[in-house]
């Protein structure tokens, strides 16, 4: 690349909310060049928070949560039509339709996919759902609407509790089959899934934990009418909604030579992508759901999010310094951030709650359902959770991002009794969280050294 | 018109609610739902709720036009 | 000077006019200043912002040990308490005026608001230069605030009394010996509890459309407030809700008679109104200072300020910041990115904002046409206080 870097070719692969950030960003600051946006889905960028929550509770269509722009961004948009693959030495992006887009600097904003049910057949089953789209949540929403005489929900994490919380809000039963002791309990740990397992129950729904769904069950003429689960029991429902999380869209990158992976694409503080060598390219970037990045408050721990808002906070530095040039180049060091509302009550965390060993009731208490929970790691602050007390958010991201003592300094008018009393987080161990794939070296002169990759078993 | 709200960045201040609550509901004491599509005739209210928002978390604008180009 | 006398000087009657100067001294010296009476005085953005946000910090008189609060025998509303208290009680205050439970409230109240504007306009006097405080800006808010309380309009004059001897007990005075203004606020705070718990009780069984009636006649035990917790809360929206709203419209519309290139570009594009009120809570806030008292030791931008000290957060001078907006002193009617402290901030940001937001902008909205060439009589004399900062007159040629 040469000459001035607010000019030129850029390609921008993703037209979801980092792929709007993004154009929207370049052209703020100052880029007058070529601009396409390519999406696989045929829409312009929407919404997603709104299709698990206003979307199932009948408040609003599916298809009317379009995102609004900030400003224009000037863009050609591909919409409809996959990215299929990358020649970064030709520069070119490939897409389904056999064409192929040259470019001199590329963001790559592809996000994520809903993991599918791991047995084709059973999840083509009538009444099976997953929700990521728009199109899943039209169609989940309708089937809601039907009145179904029961919801199966496989997966308590956030989105499988915020359906259960819809469905409940409808007046539908629920049953949710969740693999763990508890909902949330991998994103939040032990002291919180206990409160988020109550708020089930206490709005009926029938809360399977520690059992696994071994099949989904058809009537003989394609449509779902219940599942088997691990405990021997059956639950009986028409609808079926997998929420088993979210599969990363890299597939397209296997041949690019690029450091993608089921974790996702890994990519410096600056949003720059790595090759598969740990080198870092200059002219492919990287931004959201997709994204794999360093963060030296959690111990430079590759955090990859499903966040709304590290997805417009990246995309916004990536988009800066696709612009810039490399002195004026920022760090992505936005703290992360998210927000679930299920059952009437708001959820919100900052921090990495994960990246914890102990946790303390800061302020509130689980019984009165209100309170902040404050996680430390070998004694630093290092997230906190709030249930319906957004307002203190601010004051723990100030701990977090000070590298504050854990437990922290006492005080809070409302302190919990047990406000000194740190208990394990009981999160699973940030070492255990790792699905590398298996990497050997082979050869031997330095321009012929090769690395193998085995995709995990 | 549509709105967002970055969620990440609300409080529960409500301010929105208070002034368009046809647009904005609370669910719970802090849990904010909302219309991304405004209806006409709520633009004027919404503007106040963007103008009034203590995080400035809302955001007013159009859809992006898909036409290509 | 002496950083150590800002307080003092910012208190002065003689700063009321225009204290901004002193704000721009307090962060050029600070921005946190331990004053000559043990006092810290904070006047950066984002350290008020931080410490409004903070759980450590007390709302509480009650914990303050220096200077000791007063012992009366007033009872605290909601916005002098801590959560869990706090919440609970501002909860159940909400329940008839916002959302969850209320949420059309405030919204459905604008015809009203716009009729008793129009009612007050029409009924300016046209012999005399217009007092926009006595003749517009005050009884705007207090006509509201009854309506909506339930209180007759009648007797604004006994409750306007007793508002001004509670609200000198919240004015500060350092160094001043305020036992009787103390005393004085203790009586008219019993009797105005007084007066509002009997309003009260004369709607029990017989709700009206208000929200005494709703607070007295709460079928729910658990959700209801009792007499005495009643009378306080009723008392502080009565005051609040007539002793702020006079001076954002007031400084409005002083605002725009010394900047009438805005006044023009109101006229020429009236939806820009909403923004320009937002400024003008930044630019001309109706409450200048808000004290909190750390319930333990807190280290602010490198200063320790020990548990129980009263510190005095300078929200109009956190809205002066240029740490924080660019051009801090220049009103700009549509200024992106304003996240103002003019009604505070965190969980005690003020309950009547979105009234207040109606109030002014339908106020200011119907003045715009009558101010084209109207012109100040005098440089305004201002109230007393300095926490609740606005002229007591402003009389304008129209």
């Amino acid at each position: 690349m040469t000459g001035d870097p607010r000019d030129g070719r850029i390609v921008v692969v993703g037209a979801s909310l980092a792929g709007l950030r993004a154009a929207e960003t370049l052209r703020d600051a100052g880029f007058t060049g070529a601009l396409t946006v390519v999406g696989d889905e045929p829409h312009p960028p929407y919404d997603r928070p709104p299709l698990s929550k206003q979307v199932l509770l009948g408040d609003v269509p599916a298809d009317s949560t379009g995102l609004p722009v900030r400003r224009d961004p000037d863009a050609e948009w591909r919409l409809g039509v996959a990215a299929t693959g990358l020649d970064p030495l030709a520069r070119r992006v490939l897409l389904a339709d056999g064409e192929s887009l040259p470019y001199d600097r590329l963001l790559i904003a592809t996000g994520t996919r809903a993991r599918p049910w791991p047995d084709p057949r059973q999840a083509a089953l009538d009444g099976v759902f997953t929700l990521r789209t728009r199109e899943d949540a039209a169609g989940l929403a309708a089937r809601l609407a039907a009145g179904p005489r029961r919801v199966l929900v496989i997966g308590a994490g956030f989105t499988g509790s915020e359906i259960a919380s819809a469905c409940r809000k409808r007046g539908l039963e629920v049953t949710v089959a969740e693999r763990g002791p508890a909902p949330l309990v991998g994103a939040l740990g032990g002291t919180l899934s206990r409160l988020a397992a109550l708020m089930h129950r206490e709005h009926g729904v029938d809360l399977r934990c520690g059992v696994t769904v071994t099949a989904l069950l058809g009537d003989g003429a394609g449509r779902f009418a219940g599942a088997d689960l691990s405990d021997g029991t059956r639950v009986e429902a028409d609808v079926c909604v997998v929420a088993l999380g979210a599969v990363r869209n890299v597939e397209w990158l296997a041949e690019s030579g690029l450091a993608a992976g089921p974790r996702g694409i890994a990519c410096d503080a600056g949003c720059r992508a790595f090759t598969r060598y740990g080198i870092v390219t200059d002219d492919v970037f990287v931004a959201g759901d997709v994204s794999r990045f360093p963060h030296p408050l959690f111990g430079y721990q590759m955090l990859s999010l499903e966040h709304w808002g590290n997805a417009v906070a990246q995309a916004e530095v990536a988009a800066h310094n696709m612009v810039s040039p490399g002195p004026l180049r920022r760090p992505h060091l936005s703290l992360p951030v998210f927000w679930s509302t299920q059952f009437g009550r708001n959820i919100k965390s900052v921090g990495v709650p994960t990246y914890s060993d102990h946790v303390v009731i800061a302020q509130g208490s689980l019984e009165a359902g209100r309170l902040a929970v404050v996680y430390g790691y070998r004694g630093r602050v290092t997230a906190a959770v709030t249930v319906d007390m957004a307002k203190s958010v601010d004051h723990y991201r100030h701990l977090i991002e000070t590298a504050a003592p854990f437990p922290p300094p006492p005080g809070a008018a409302d302190r919990a009794l047990a406000a000194d009393v740190p208990v394990p987080s009981d999160v699973p161990d940030p070492g255990e969280l790792s699905h590398e794939p298996v990497v050997a070296l082979t050869g031997h002169l330095p321009d012929r050294r090769l690395m193998v990759v085995q995709p995990p078993g | 018109m549509r709105i967002v709200v970055d969620l990440t960045r609300c409080q529960g201040y409500a301010q929105c609610v208070f002034l368009a609550p046809e647009v904005f509901q609370l669910h719970g004491e802090e849990g904010l739902l909302y219309t991304p599509a405004v209806p006409g005739d709520r633009l004027e209210r919404v503007r106040q709720a963007a103008a009034a928002c203590p995080v400035q978390a809302i955001l007013v604008g159009e859809e992006v036009a898909a036409g290509d180009g | 000077m002496d950083p150590g006398t800002l307080l003092a000087r910012i208190t002065d009657y003689a700063s009321r006019p225009d204290p901004y100067p002193l704000y721009a001294e307090l962060r050029a010296a600070g921005p946190v200043v331990r004053q000559e009476d043990g006092t810290f005085l904070v006047g950066g953005y984002h350290q008020i912002a931080a410490l409004l946000h903070d759980p450590r910090m007390s709302a509480d008189e009650r914990s303050r040990t220096a200077p000791a609060p007063y012992e009366g025998t007033r009872d605290a509303s909601f916005l002098r308490l801590d959560d869990p208290e706090h919440h609970r009680l501002r909860t159940l205050a909400m329940r008839p005026f916002g959302p969850p439970h209320s949420p059309h409230r405030v919204d459905a109240m604008r015809g009203e608001i716009a009729r008793i504007t129009e009612e007050l306009l029409a009924d300016l006097p046209a012999d005399r230069p217009v007092d926009i405080v006595d003749d517009f800006a005050y009884p705007l808010p207090v006509i509201v605030i009854c309506r909506l309380l339930g209180v007759p309009r009648e007797d604004e004059p006994r409750f306007r009394a007793w508002s001004d001897a509670l609200v000198a007990t919240a004015d500060i005075r350092p160094g001043e010996d305020t036992t009787e203004v103390e005393r004085a606020g203790d009586r008219a705070g019993a009797e105005l509890r007084e007066y509002l718990l009997d309003l009260a009780e004369r709607r029990r069984g017989r709700p009206a459309d208000d929200m005494l009636s709703a607070f007295v006649n709460e079928p729910d035990p658990s959700l209801r407030l009792s007499p005495q917790e009643l009378a306080v809360t009723a008392a502080l929206l009565l005051i609040a809700g007539h002793e702020t709203t006079v001076n954002l419209i007031t400084n409005g519309v002083l605002t725009l008679l010394r900047g009438p290139e805005h006044l023009q570009r109101l006229r020429r594009e009236p939806g820009l109104l909403p923004l320009a009120v937002e400024e003008l809570l930044r630019y001309e806030p109706p409450v200048h200072l808000r004290e909190r008292v750390p319930l333990v030791d807190i280290e602010v931008a490198g200063t320790t300020i020990p548990a129980g000290t009263s510190v005095m957060l300078a929200l109009a001078s956190g809205n002066r910041d240029p740490l924080r907006f660019p051009e801090p002193d220049r009103f700009v009617p549509d200024r992106p990115d304003n996240e103002h402290l003019g009604f505070g901030s965190g969980i005690h940001l003020c309950y009547g904002a979105p009234l207040a937001r109606i109030e002014a902008q339908t106020a200011l909205g119907a003045l715009l046409p009558r101010l084209e060439g109207a012109e100040p009589a005098e440089d305004p004399p201002y109230r007393q206080n300095a926490m609740l900062r606005g002229p007591r007159h402003l009389r304008v040629r129209m």
